[in-house]
């Protein structure tokens, strides 16, 4: 037995530790720097149909994630709190005009966020399964919601509106460029604010309630507290996804594109990724965005006319399924572990 | 001499007409190690979910600290100083000793959800003060080595000490351990049973703990209360318990 205080501080922030945290911020900014310069080299369609989705499904992912993945609350509602926070944002944007973007968006996503905690209180009474019927029914609210009412669209005649023109400080962002700025800046900023929650007390106490509630309430974690926290931050994150997905990716708001297959995509996305982790969020989100891609590319110039499109079509889903289910196969824990597991291989293999 | 810290006055409980606990009372001394034994079935376990909230009595009273009440919120309790360790691990098993430790302090905080967010006020100082404490008590039960390991990887006698860590880390003033050498050697036990009796002399820690080991018991423990079926059969030191015909009767004799 040790006395108390000594032989315990050693490695606490010790140099070696000090150092890799460095390293790491280091690769951070040169990943974004690199991130940054992509519009001097990409084309229209590359910012538009892969990089600018690809980055929102990433933030959509890591709200779905905080929830799901670190606080153990399964939902499937992400596709209705994104309409939130796009419908939000839109309605802020045309009554109150003269708030700067970044704000707005802000406000979209704390509204979001409070819709998220009522949605969330189910979570204090059920789990698992339940709960995750609980969140379904929550979707099919909003959708209703927002198709039901025509305040939330302005009285539009159609279906979907068409996005007001985005802008900062009187710089135009309509441009490919400035949308996938707007959205790279918006997921960096987001991604290190997640990043020192989920290492926080905050991010303790979510990890505790998804691992054994009852111990939690007993040691005298606030359980309830922690839950609806959980749904807040996850829904404010979420509902700025949401509101992106409208402005900077499709330039209409619309309900029919935030249905519940926008919510299983979201968690399918982590699901394969790698839940309760922060990298798997961007892995999921290029799995789920750009293979369909890079199918599609593919199988077009090797069967293009060779085989009838619609057929090829359903042969790219089917060879999709089977890539989810050969990867999750292969690490339960979804890909980021995966790739981190490969890297440590190859680290190894150099050290010797 | 001083109010006892721990107070029961005629406690029952029963599950669906079952009694588990019959009019049960006796007083924890402040500072004492206080083993409550009784074969499986006695209401033992029942009796530590009473204390800390977990379940509620049917009738009687418990004054814990000058505090008298027939029910307390679990989350309460803790606040109040309880402090408790599991019979089946409870530990949150993807996370590391640490931060199992670490949560064993969340109670304590004053840091706010923006707060963490940002890193702003009292954040910084909060995190490094909170390390110290837990790195403090990882220190004192030798688990230094084990300090970043998840703990679902650990040998279960580890998980166990990891238990009693994250219980002590807060410093309650009264600590409920639900059995914490079920399944150990022998070494194990004796190096748990030092654990123990460091904890309760150096912060001087009120324990009430559950334990079948005898030996374990009458080296380790002030006071010892004997249950059968719910009911008190023996209160006193461990001497005058393995003297008690009573508890002889219904425990000590019988073959384990």
């Amino acid at each position: 037995m040790t006395a108390i205080g000594t032989d315990t501080i050693e490695g606490f922030g010790s140099t070696d530790e000090t150092a890799r945290s460095w390293l790491r911020i280091a690769l951070a900014v040169a990943l974004l720097a690199g991130l940054a310069a992509v519009p001097l080299v990409a084309n229209d369609y590359w910012l538009n149909a892969v990089l600018i989705p690809f980055l929102i499904m990433s933030l959509t992912a890591l709200g779905l994630n905080l929830l799901m993945g670190y606080a153990g609350q399964a939902s499937l509602g992400s596709g209705g709190f994104m309409a939130v926070g796009a419908y939000a944002t839109y309605n802020i944007l045309l009554r109150l005009p003269e708030l700067p973007l970044p704000v707005n968006l802000l406000l979209g996503g704390v509204i979001s966020g409070l819709v998220g905690v009522i949605a969330g209180l189910p979570s204090l009474r059920i789990k698992g399964f339940y709960l995750v019927a609980s969140t379904l029914a929550a979707q099919f609210v909003l959708e209703w919601l927002f198709n039901q009412y025509g305040w939330f669209s302005n009285y539009s005649t159609s279906s979907s509106i068409s996005a007001p023109r985005l802008a900062i400080l009187g710089h135009d962002l309509s441009s490919p460029t400035g949308r996938y700025l707007l959205t790279l800046a918006t997921v960096a900023i987001v991604t290190v604010v997640a990043i020192r929650l989920v290492r926080s007390q905050t991010g303790r106490t979510w990890m505790a309630i998804r691992d054994m509630d009852t111990a939690a309430s007993v040691i005298g974690i606030p359980v309830a507290a922690g839950k609806l926290k959980a749904f807040f931050v996850s829904s404010l994150v979420i509902g700025i996804a949401g509101a992106l997905w409208a402005f900077a990716y499709l330039g209409t708001v619309d309900a029919r594109s935030f249905n519940l297959d926008r919510s299983f995509q979201v968690m399918f996305a982590i699901i394969i990724g790698g839940m309760g982790s922060i990298s798997g969020n961007y892995v999921g989100a290029a799995f789920m965005i750009l293979l369909p891609i890079l199918l599609d590319h593919v199988g077009g110039a090797v069967f293009g006319g060779a085989i009838d499109p619609g057929q090829l079509e359903n042969l790219q889903k089917a060879l999709f399924g089977a890539l989810i289910v050969w990867f999750l196969i292969k690490e339960p824990r979804g890909l980021a572990a995966l790739l981190s597991r490969a890297w440590t291989q190859l680290a190894s293999r150099f050290e010797r | 001499m001083a109010e006892p810290i721990l107070q029961l006055r005629d406690v029952s409980l029963s599950f669906k007409g079952i009694k588990a606990l019959n009019a049960l009372s006796f007083d924890v001394e402040r500072g004492e190690i206080c083993a409550l034994i009784g074969p499986n079935g006695a209401g033992k376990s029942s009796l530590l979910n009473i204390i800390n909230g977990v379940y509620r009595a049917d009738s009687g009273s418990v004054s814990f600290d000058g505090e008298r009440f027939v029910r307390i919120r679990p989350a309460r309790a803790a606040h109040l100083g309880i402090g408790r360790t599991f019979q089946h691990n409870a530990l949150f098993r993807h996370l590391s000793v640490l931060d199992n430790v670490l949560a064993g302090l969340i109670r304590h905080s004053r840091t706010t959800l923006i707060e963490h967010a940002f890193g702003l006020g009292r954040d910084r100082s909060e995190t490094r003060a909170f390390g110290r404490r837990a790195d403090e008590i990882i220190g004192f039960l030798d688990l230094a080595r084990h300090r970043d390991r998840v703990v679902s990887t650990l040998p279960y006698g580890v998980q166990k000490r990891v238990d009693l860590a994250r219980a002590l880390v807060g410093r309650p003033s009264l600590l409920l351990l639900d059995e914490p050498m079920a399944g150990m050697n022998q070494d194990e036990k004796r190096e748990m049973s030092s654990f123990v009796l460091e904890a309760n002399r150096s912060f001087r820690t009120t324990v009430v703990l559950i334990e079948h080991d005898m030996s374990v018991v009458m080296g380790l423990s002030h006071h010892v209360v004997v249950l059968d079926y719910g009911r008190k059969v023996g209160d006193g030191t461990p001497e005058e318990v393995r003297r008690n015909p009573d508890v002889i009767a219904a425990y000590l004799g019988t073959v384990h």
